[in-house]
C-alpha cells in the first residue's frame, strides 16, 4: 500500500467521523461547525479524486456560503422556538432512515457501474481544443452542455425570489434582516478593509483562470458574495433595500448576457446557445465575467434573507 | 521527494484529525470555533503538499480558496455567536 | 542543484511538520481556549510558514513560487486577525462559553 492511498484512507475514515460527529451534536450551532469542516475537508477529497474545479466549488460554498446560510437558518429557529426543541423519535428516525436509503442507492450505483462505462469524456477532450478553450470543464459547461448552466442561473435567481418571498408583506422590497457583528469592532473592521481587495482579486483570478486551468465563474462569484457579506457584516457597508434598481439589474445582468447571446447564436450559428466559429472564447470569457457578478450578488442576497425592515422614508 | 511530500501531508493531516478530535470533543462554543483556526493552517498546508507532490500547480488554487473561506467561517461563527449572546441579553431583559 | 534544493524542502518542510505536532500537542495539553487558541494559531501558522519555505524550490516558476508566498501571506494575516476575534468572544462569553 502506497503512501498515498493511506493517506486517502485516513482522509475517508476522518471525513466519515466529522460526519458522525456532526449528527451526533445536540447543538445546532456546533452542528453547523461540523457541517462546515466537513464541506472544508471534502474540498481536500475532491482534489484527491482529481476533480479540482468541484474542490474549489466545495471549499468555497460548502466551507464559505453554507455555513453562513446554515447559521442564519438555527438563528431564525432560536428565535422562533425559543430554545434548541428536537424534533420527535418518530421523524428523527424517518429522517434517518431515508439518508441512509439515499447513501446505499448512491453507494449502489457508483460502485456497481456497467460493463462498458458510457463517457463522452474523450469525444470532449478531441475537440475541446475547438473551442480555444483548455478547461474541459468550462467546454462542458459553456459549450456542449450551455442549456445546463444558463438554466442553473436562472434557477439560482428563482431560489432568490423563493427566500424573498418569505417576508411579510408589509416589508417587501425592504431591507433584509442580515445580522451584523453587534458589538463596535475594530479588528472586524479591519479585517473587512484587508480582505476584500484580496478577495476582488482573486475573484478575477478565478473567473479568468477558469477558461484554461480549474475555476470559474461560480468560483469566482462566490467569493465576492463572502467579501460583500464580509463588508456588510462589520458594518462598513449597510445592507442594500432589495427593491434597488442597481441590485437587481445586477442579479439578472449574468443569464440575460448569457440568454441574449444564446439568442444571437441562432443567428450567427444557426442554433441557440451555439458560438460562431472563432469567437467561442471570447464570448464565453464575456458571458463568464457577467455570471461572476450576477452570481456574486444573488449568493450574497441568498444569505442575508428576506427582508425584515423597510427603508425609512 | 513525491513520496516524502505525501508522507508529510499524510503527518500534517494526522495532526488535524488529532485536533479536531480534541476540538469537537469540548463541549464550550468558543472552542469550537477554533476548527476555522485549524483547517486554514493544516488543511492549506495538506493541499500544498499535496499540489507539489502530485506535481500539479491547480490544487494550489484550491488552497488560496480554502484560506479565505476559513478566515470567512470564523467571522460567521464569531458573528452567530455575538448575536446569540445578545439576544440572550434582549430576552432576560425582557424585550 | 536539484539534490540541493531537494535537500532544503525536506528540511524545511520537516521542520514545519514539527511545528504542526507542536501546535497539536499545545491544543490537546494547554488548560485555557486562550492558551489553546494561542498554540495553535502561532504554531500552526509558523509551520505552514516552513512549509511553504520548504515547497519554494519545488515551485513551477516565479509565478508558482508568488503564489505559495501570497497564501502564506494571506493565512498569516486573516489568521492573526481572526484570532484577535475569537479571543474577544472568549472575552464576552468566559472561558466556558
Amino acid at each position: 500500500m502506497t503512501i498515498l492511498s493511506a493517506f486517502d484512507i485516513g482522509l475517508v475514515v476522518l471525513i466519515l467521523a466529522v460526519g458522525a460527529a456532526t449528527i451526533a451534536k445536540r447543538d445546532a450551532f456546533a452542528a453547523v461547525i461540523g457541517y462546515v469542516v466537513y464541506g472544508l475537508l471534502l474540498a481536500i477529497a475532491w482534489v484527491r479524486l482529481s476533480a479540482v474545479d468541484v474542490a474549489l466549488t466545495e471549499a468555497a460554498i460548502g466551507g464559505g456560503m453554507t455555513g453562513m446560510l446554515l447559521l442564519g437558518a438555527v438563528a431564525r429557529l432560536r428565535l422562533a422556538k425559543g430554545s434548541d426543541a428536537r424534533p420527535s423519535f418518530p421523524v428523527r428516525f424517518a429522517a434517518a432512515a431515508l439518508s441512509a436509503l439515499v447513501a446505499a442507492g448512491l453507494a449502489i450505483a457508483v460502485l456497481s457501474p456497467p460493463e462498458a462505462i458510457p463517457t463522452l469524456a474523450p469525444m470532449v477532450m478531441e475537440n475541446l481544443a475547438q473551442s480555444g478553450l483548455g478547461n474541459p470543464v468550462a467546454g462542458v459547461l459553456f459549450v456542449y452542455r450551455a442549456l445546463d448552466t444558463l438554466l442553473e442561473k436562472v434557477v439560482l435567481i428563482l431560489a432568490l425570489v423563493g427566500v424573498w418571498s418569505l417576508a411579510p408583506d408589509s416589508v417587501w422590497g425592504g431591507i433584509p434582516g442580515l445580522r451584523v457583528y453587534a458589538p463596535p469592532s475594530s479588528t472586524l473592521t479591519f479585517l473587512a478593509q484587508l480582505l476584500p481587495p484580496v478577495g476582488i482579486v482573486v475573484a478575477i483570478y478565478m473567473c479568468w483562470i477558469g477558461a484554461k486551468e480549474p475555476g470559474g465563474a461560480f468560483q469566482g462569484g462566490t467569493v465576492l458574495a463572502a467579501m460583500w457579506l464580509l463588508v456588510m457584516i462589520a458594518g462598513l457597508k449597510s445592507v442594500p433595500s432589495i427593491s434597488q434598481r442597481w441590485l437587481r439589474l445586477l442579479v439578472v445582468v449574468g443569464p440575460v448576457i448569457f440568454l441574449a447571446i444564446g439568442i444571437s447564436g441562432m443567428v450567427l450559428a444557426n442554433a441557440f446557445l451555439a458560438y460562431p466559429p472563432g469567437y467561442a472564447k471570447p464570448l464565453i470569457v464575456a458571458v463568464e465575467f457577467a455570471l461572476t457578478l450576477s452570481i456574486g450578488v444573488a449568493l450574497g442576497l441568498l444569505a442575508a434573507g428576506p427582508p425584515e425592515r423597510v427603508q425609512p422614508q | 521527494m513525491t513520496s516524502f511530500l505525501v508522507a508529510a501531508a499524510a503527518f500534517v493531516l494526522t495532526m488535524v484529525t488529532l485536533g479536531l478530535f480534541v476540538i469537537l470533543r469540548r463541549w464550550a462554543e468558543v472552542d469550537h470555533m477554533m476548527v476555522a483556526q485549524l483547517l486554514g493552517t493544516g488543511g492549506v498546508a495538506i493541499l500544498l503538499l499535496l499540489a507539489a507532490a502530485t506535481e500539479a500547480p491547480p490544487i494550489v488554487d484550491v488552497a488560496l480558496l480554502l484560506a479565505l473561506f476559513a478566515a470567512f467561517a470564523a467571522v460567521a461563527f464569531v458573528r452567530s455567536a455575538s448575536s446569540s449572546e445578545q439576544e440572550v441579553r434582549e430576552t432576560a431583559s425582557g424585550g | 542543484m536539484k539534490l540541493a534544493f531537494d535537500i532544503l524542502t525536506i528540511f524545511f518542510v520537516s521542520a514545519g511538520a514539527l511545528f504542526f505536532l507542536a501546535g497539536t500537542v499545545g491544543l490537546i495539553r494547554f488548560p485555557d481556549p486562550l492558551t489553546r487558541l494561542h498554540a495553535l494559531t502561532k504554531v500552526d501558522n509558523l509551520g505552514l510558514g516552513l512549509v511553504v519555505l520548504g515547497l519554494l524550490p519545488q515551485a513551477t516558476g516565479l509565478f508558482g513560487a508568488l503564489k505559495l508566498v501570497a497564501i502564506w501571506l494571506l493565512v498569516q494575516l486573516s489568521g492573526a486577525i481572526v484570532t484577535q476575534l475569537i479571543a474577544g468572544t472568549v472575552r464576552h462569553h468566559g472561558p466556558h462559553g
